[in-house]
């Protein structure tokens, strides 16, 4: 199917399950929700699906013969089977269930990093990561003695790929990049820097938070070696993210949590681990989290991810496009054409981006302002903070003129 | 106008663009400086007593940020003069909020208050009450 077959979404049909858009704000406005990239809202069927297992089979996992245990399990189970599906894992011994990204990059940070790496050693990540990576990898480098090397960005905000080609050396032993960037918009070639990585032997950690709920992701075609993302901004439910590892590496790996349901025998000496992805799970894990993240998955999937790419790039050229109609307002990251995600970063003039994010609230806007965890990348920009609208599968063209309207609004009030 | 936009009046929007008392003390009783981070705002404030070391005959202010936190610096430090340390050290975050004429917004209250808690710290620090380097609103949880 080429690209242009691709039909577009109804979106009609798809707000009407998400009962929180059709809420007012403030002075009795209708809420414009843009602030996906920070987390999505949540439709009916996975909350339905929560309510199901809470009404339904709510037990604990691993733990009972009684059939309510047995019924808990197989639905938690197969979450991990869904979504080594959706993501092209080779299955569930691949798929880590975690609190969110931040907690994946840490169980890597910790369970490998710690171990592996020492003084000589170096982590390569690039300007544009989110603190969930840059602060973690940081943190793990000093206390092993290792360095961290930044990938520069252009002035489109695209990674300068020849600087990482001298960057990434025999030294090194992990790439960690953002796939999709949640400041600049950009989409990086991520195996590229996978391939990088795997000539020096390194291994590549791509954080997909921004990249699995808005496109097609397969990380066999990456060739990742580990793969985070969260469910909460992917129309699933808060409280679960998914690290990817290669079952050869997570196998060689050490514990991060110890406790119940990750052992297989334990002693007054000693123990021994469960198997993957169990090892990795310990105590009584997120199950109906999980039960949430399956339904999501099959939400998105009904939809298709290709038509969520495209919606995504549409309503995001559309913002660019409108924003860029304004000579005082600039624009973060690369434009529509070089590929971008669905959002958008911008500063409009000298007004102070929390200024702007309060004015436009009043016109039931929620959009983003501060530094979204990326400040590094936001002093390489020299600017302290930025406003940013980020969409989803439910956003439309008219709330985007709405945004519009209310940021002349608020141009003409600080001129 | 849109819809609401009460937080920006005239009054908020002048004190943004033109700052009352904006710049420096020479010969300041004392200074101090704070940050908001969840704006990152930065104000510096420079007091200067009368002779009874007790009232304060003036006061200036420099610093970057939100038009809240500027604006309310701005009319902050025209209230500080005339005031002694001690009515200072009374005002609470409701004195400032009566003085912007506005309702902040719960998320925006801390931009509101720094010069007022950067010239309590700062007043507190000279009478020895006090250690610290810069002063802060309090912790925010971290943006996604
Ligand atoms: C690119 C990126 N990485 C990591 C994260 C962290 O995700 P979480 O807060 O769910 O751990 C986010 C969003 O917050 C993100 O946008």
């Amino acid at each position: 199917m080429s690209t242009q077959d691709i039909e577009p979404l109804d979106i009609e049909r798809i707000r009407e399950d998400f009962p929180i858009l059709e809420r007012t704000v403030g002075d009795d406005v209708p809420l414009v929700y843009l602030d996906n990239g920070a987390t999505s809202q949540t439709p009916e069927q996975v909350v339905d699906a929560i309510v199901d297992y809470y009404h339904g089979y709510n037990a604990n996992v691993h733990r009972g013969v009684h059939q309510l245990s047995q019924e808990a399990s197989i639905a938690y189970e197969e979450a991990h089977d869904r979504v080594a599906e959706f993501i092209g894992a080779d299955g569930r011994e691949e798929i880590v269930f975690t609190k969110n990204t931040t907690e994946a990059m840490n169980l890597v940070a910790y369970a490998w990093g710690l171990a592996e790496l020492g003084p000589g050693d170096e982590v390569v990540l690039t300007e544009m990561e989110h603190h969930a990576s840059l602060v973690t990898w940081q943190q793990v480098a000093k206390r092993t003695g290792a360095t961290v090397e930044y990938i520069p960005i252009d002035g489109d905000g695209q990674l300068d790929m020849d600087a990482a080609g001298d960057l990434v050396t025999d030294d090194t032993k992990m790439v960690s990049a953002v796939h999709v960037s949640n400041t600049l918009g950009t989409v990086n070639p991520v195996s590229e820097l996978a391939d990088l990585a795997h000539e020096h032997d390194a291994y590549a950690f791509i954080d997909g938070a921004q990249a699995v709920p808005t496109r097609p992701v397969d990380v066999g075609d990456i060739d990742a070696d580990f793969y985070a993302f969260s469910g909460h901004k992917m129309a699933g439910p808060t409280g679960i993210g998914v690290l990817y590892g290669k079952e050869h590496i997570l196998e060689a790996m050490q514990p991060y949590l110890y406790g119940g349901d990750m052992i297989r025998k334990v002693t007054f000496e000693d123990s021994t681990w469960n198997d993957l992805p169990w090892k990795f799970e310990a105590g009584t894990p997120l199950i109906a989290q999980a039960v949430g993240l399956d339904a999501a998955i099959d939400y998105l999937e009904d939809i298709g991810m290709e038509r969520v790419q495209r919606h995504e790039e549409r309503l995001s050229r559309y913002a660019y496009e409108r924003l860029s109609e304004f000579d005082d307002v600039e624009i973060y990251g690369p434009s529509p054409d070089q590929g971008r995600g669905g959002l958008v970063a911008f500063n409009v003039g000298s007004v102070h981006a929390h200024d702007l994010a309060s004015i436009v609230n009043d016109y039931g806007v929620a959009i983003r302002a501060g530094d979204h965890c990326t400040q590094p990348l936001h002093d390489t920009l020299g600017v302290a903070a930025s406003a940013r609208a980020s969409f989803y599968v439910y956003n439309t063209e008219a709330e985007i003129d709405v945004l519009v309207d209310a940021i002349d609004d608020a141009r003409e009030l600080f001129a | 106008m849109g819809p609401g936009s009460d937080m920006y009046r005239q009054q908020i929007l002048d004190h943004y663009k033109n700052p009352r008392n904006y710049g420096e003390i020479e010969d300041a009783t004392f200074s101090h400086v704070g940050e908001n981070p969840m704006c990152g705002d930065e104000i510096r404030i420079d007091v200067k007593l009368e002779d009874d070391e007790e009232t304060i005959a003036g006061a200036a202010f420099r610093g970057d940020g939100c038009a809240i936190s500027q604006a309310a610096a701005s009319m902050f430090s025209q209230e500080l003069r005339g005031k002694t340390l001690d009515e200072l050290a009374e005002m609470d975050r409701d004195d400032v909020i009566d003085m912007l004429g506005v309702d902040i917004s719960p998320m925006r209250v801390k931009c509101a208050v720094l010069a007022e808690k950067v010239a309590q710290d700062g007043a507190d620090i000279y009478r020895g009450e006090l250690d610290l380097e810069k002063t802060t609103t309090e912790e925010d949880s971290e943006d996604e």
